[in-house]
């Protein structure tokens, strides 16, 4: 079947897909309970360190896992009859008998530390390629710096992706922090392949909003004047979005590659969804400039926290809007471009699963 | 993953039915809710015996990738109980009713090494994973045991698919298994996936023990259809229900007992569970204990057992059992 229009207005997830599931930091020696991708998963390290995600549900009676508690080097153990698993999932103690059911086992989802992230692949597992997980090196390259936060969105992945895919909103929803007129008045350049999207848009020889100006004095102290500033959006299936922004001196070259006279960060985005209608969104900003200074970590960070709060009490009315108008439809504009084929990429994995739902009839 | 989701029977309709060998018969099937198959899946069927309705499960050997052709073979052997012979008569264009894969015997990607062992029919439960293990290019070897080499099903596909990695070990040809040996080739992080006749599956397990190798890496699934004597008819008595019945030898003591009236309880029918127990007061023979539920020791005691499985025989001698009109074996229970 070929894909005619992309017309869903939220979008099922793949399957067949490493989604990030948790901040390095958060998995340790004390169970993790969270859902990805519609699977609440009990997540944690043996002793070695090695990360594990289990489905939270115990093979008896589906009693979370993620209230019991680990024992020895890799074990978990049900809090409801202390059935013991290991890391791989399978029973290795059962209360009150002498054997072990050969059929006890819960679901052990292949995981990859990398990042800083914990990836998992909730889908096929013979499928499970670590070298398909997004590309976010600029989170643990020693020529970058920088940390981010988790928003929990109350609203469906999809409208996380469209909202980083398209930054004119930003001159609308962020007018104190890094909007103004020109993002809406430049033109973008959008192009994709099979699996990712890519837009590019530069604004040159401009007044920089105060978050750049700020971040331009960081490096280059007491700077005035205008100048070219660039958002660079790369998404890569299914839910990773890094965006390469910055500005330089005008006039300095950057536009042709010599960014020397500027300030470069990359908003690293990928969102996991939980449920249809909520998602774990992990951020964080990086910088390639004063590596070794923690107030710039802190003060980027907490930057980025304020605008994506905009951005989160956007999405949580929007999403109620579009439950609250089950009969209205979607229409697009010219900015969409790249969020709309960031939905027909996804569409394409979904059909691929045998997932993708017919097309709505409309009502009546 | 445990039994992975709610049965969703189906009408599915036979496509294909070929002999493989002189009593095992490929079915391929051709269900209308299709789902992808993970290896180590088997489908019931609901096989229509004289005039009862039973359920079989049979393990799927291949599938198309969306699950659409669903293909299973069925061993017609001596000690079936009917269903086989349903099966084998099926033709291309019949429909049966079966459930959609279920998956109580999941393949664990991402293992080191892995050693499949497969005693007869059990390559159903097999092959799958063994492509599955070749796609993903594990190491993994192949052991394929059989008395003679014209009962064993697919060995020339399997020989194509596997090359070095399939090694026959074949009674008739004098290489037979030899179980403690293969078990010693056995490290720490291997994962053995077993499928076949109790002894085997058996021998294995003490074998895996005595090298003090990790039980969980011990992988194996059993229909509860396979025992260590010949099925024999044997007599069963619930004394505090009044109940006495006669076990044919195509027929399991917890269906005869339930055609006798009694309200048994039970869950997984294959000997896994333990929820079909009963205690064991009176017995006149022994107990062929087919379970994996209980301990060898707990075996030896013989004061319970699992009647959706086990049975009682005359006889350990099972020439003896079957010289013509013994008594046969008697057994009296409590349930609960």
């Amino acid at each position: 079947m070929m894909i005619q229009t992309t017309v869903n207005k939220v979008l099922d997830h793949p399957l067949n897909a490493w989604y990030v599931a948790a901040w390095d930091h958060e998995v340790t020696r004390t169970i993790l309970a969270r859902t990805i991708a519609g699977r609440p998963l009990a997540i944690y390290r043996t002793e070695d360190g090695r990360p594990v995600a289990l489905a939270d549900a115990c093979w008896h009676r589906l009693a979370p896992l993620s209230l019991g508690k680990l024992v020895g080097k890799e074990d978990i153990q049900c809090p409801y009859h202390g059935i013991r698993y290991n890391s791989a999932g399978r029973c290795v103690s059962m209360p009150a008998q002498e054997t072990i059911n050969p059929s006890a086992t819960v679901a052990s989802f292949p995981v990859v530390e990398r990042y800083r992230y914990l990836w998992v692949w909730l889908g096929d597992a013979t499928l499970a390629d670590p070298s398909t997980i997004p590309d976010m090196h600029q989170m643990t390259d020693p020529e970058w710096a920088g940390d981010g936060l988790t928003i929990y969105a109350p609203c469906n992945y999809q409208l996380v992706l469209d909202n980083l895919m398209d930054l004119t909103h930003e001159e609308f929803v962020h007018i104190s922090s890094i909007g103004q007129d020109e993002l809406s008045e430049s033109d973008f350049v959008t192009s994709h392949t099979d699996t990712t999207v890519t837009v590019e848009r530069w604004m040159l020889d401009i007044e920089p909003p105060p978050f750049w100006r700020k971040n331009m004095r960081d490096k280059f102290p007491g700077f005035e004047g205008r100048v070219d500033r660039w958002q660079i959006i790369h998404f890569e299936a299914p839910s990773t979005i890094c965006i390469d922004v910055g500005v330089a001196k005008a006039g300095t070259g950057a536009p042709d590659g010599d960014r020397s006279q500027g300030v470069n960060g990359y908003v690293m985005n990928t969102i996991t969804p939980e449920t249809a209608k909520t998602c774990h969104y992990f951020w964080s900003f990086q910088r390639n400039y004063r590596l070794d200074s923690q107030l710039i970590t802190t003060q980027l960070r907490s930057g980025v926290y304020n605008v994506f709060g905009e951005d989160e009490a956007m999405l949580t009315a929007q999403q109620a809007a579009i439950d609250a108008n089950p009969d209205y439809e979607f229409y697009s504009l010219n900015i969409d471009a790249g969020g709309m084929w960031v939905r027909r990429i996804i569409e394409r994995m979904l059909e691929a699963e045998g997932r993708l739902p017919a097309v709505p009839v409309a009502a009546g | 993953m445990a039994s992975n989701a709610a049965e969703v029977w189906q009408d599915a309709r036979v496509v294909e039915t070929i002999p493989l060998t002189p009593r095992i018969r490929r079915i391929v099937l051709e269900p209308p809710l299709p789902i992808p198959v993970a290896p180590g899946s088997h489908v019931d069927v609901r096989v229509h015996i004289q005039h009862a309705i039973d359920r079989r499960s049979y393990s799927v050997v291949d599938a198309s990738r969306d699950g659409t052709r669903v293909a299973i073979s069925v061993f017609d052997s001596a000690a079936s109980r009917g269903g086989a012979a349903f099966m084998h008569g099926l033709e291309p264009g019949d429909h049966v009713e079966i459930t959609q894969p279920l998956l109580s015997f999941p393949l664990r990607i991402g293992a080191p090494r892995y050693l499949l062992l497969a005693g007869g029919i059990g390559i159903t439960a097999l092959a799958g994973m063994a492509t599955t293990l070749s796609a993903v290019g594990a190491d993994y070897r192949l052991v394929y045991a059989g008395r003679a080499r014209e009962g064993m099903a697919y060995l020339d596909e399997l020989s194509q698919q596997h090359g070095d990695r399939l090694e026959t070990r074949i009674s008739d040809e004098g290489s037979p298994l030899a179980v403690a040996e293969l078990v010693a080739t056995v490290d720490e992080s291997t994962e053995l996936y077993m499928c076949g006749p109790i002894r085997l599956m058996d021998a294995v397990r003490r074998a895996w023990i005595e090298r003090e190798l990790p039980l969980p890496n011990l992988r194996f699934e059993t229909f509860g259809n396979s025992g260590w004597f010949e099925a024999q008819e044997f007599v069963v008595r619930i004394p505090a229900q009044g109940i006495e019945v006669a076990v044919q030898a195509d027929q399991t003591m917890l269906e005869a007992l339930e055609a006798a009236g009694a309200d048994m309880m039970f869950d997984c029918r294959k000997g896994e569970c333990g929820l079909c127990e009963v205690r064991i007061l009176a017995l006149d023979g022994v107990i062929d204990h087919r379970d994996v539920f209980y301990s060898r020791r707990q075996q030896n005691a013989a004061t319970k057992m699992c009647c959706c499985v086990s049975r009682a025989v005359t006889s350990t001698d099972a020439a003896a059992a079957t010289v013509a009109g013994s008594r046969p074996a008697r057994v009296a229970i409590d349930v609960s």
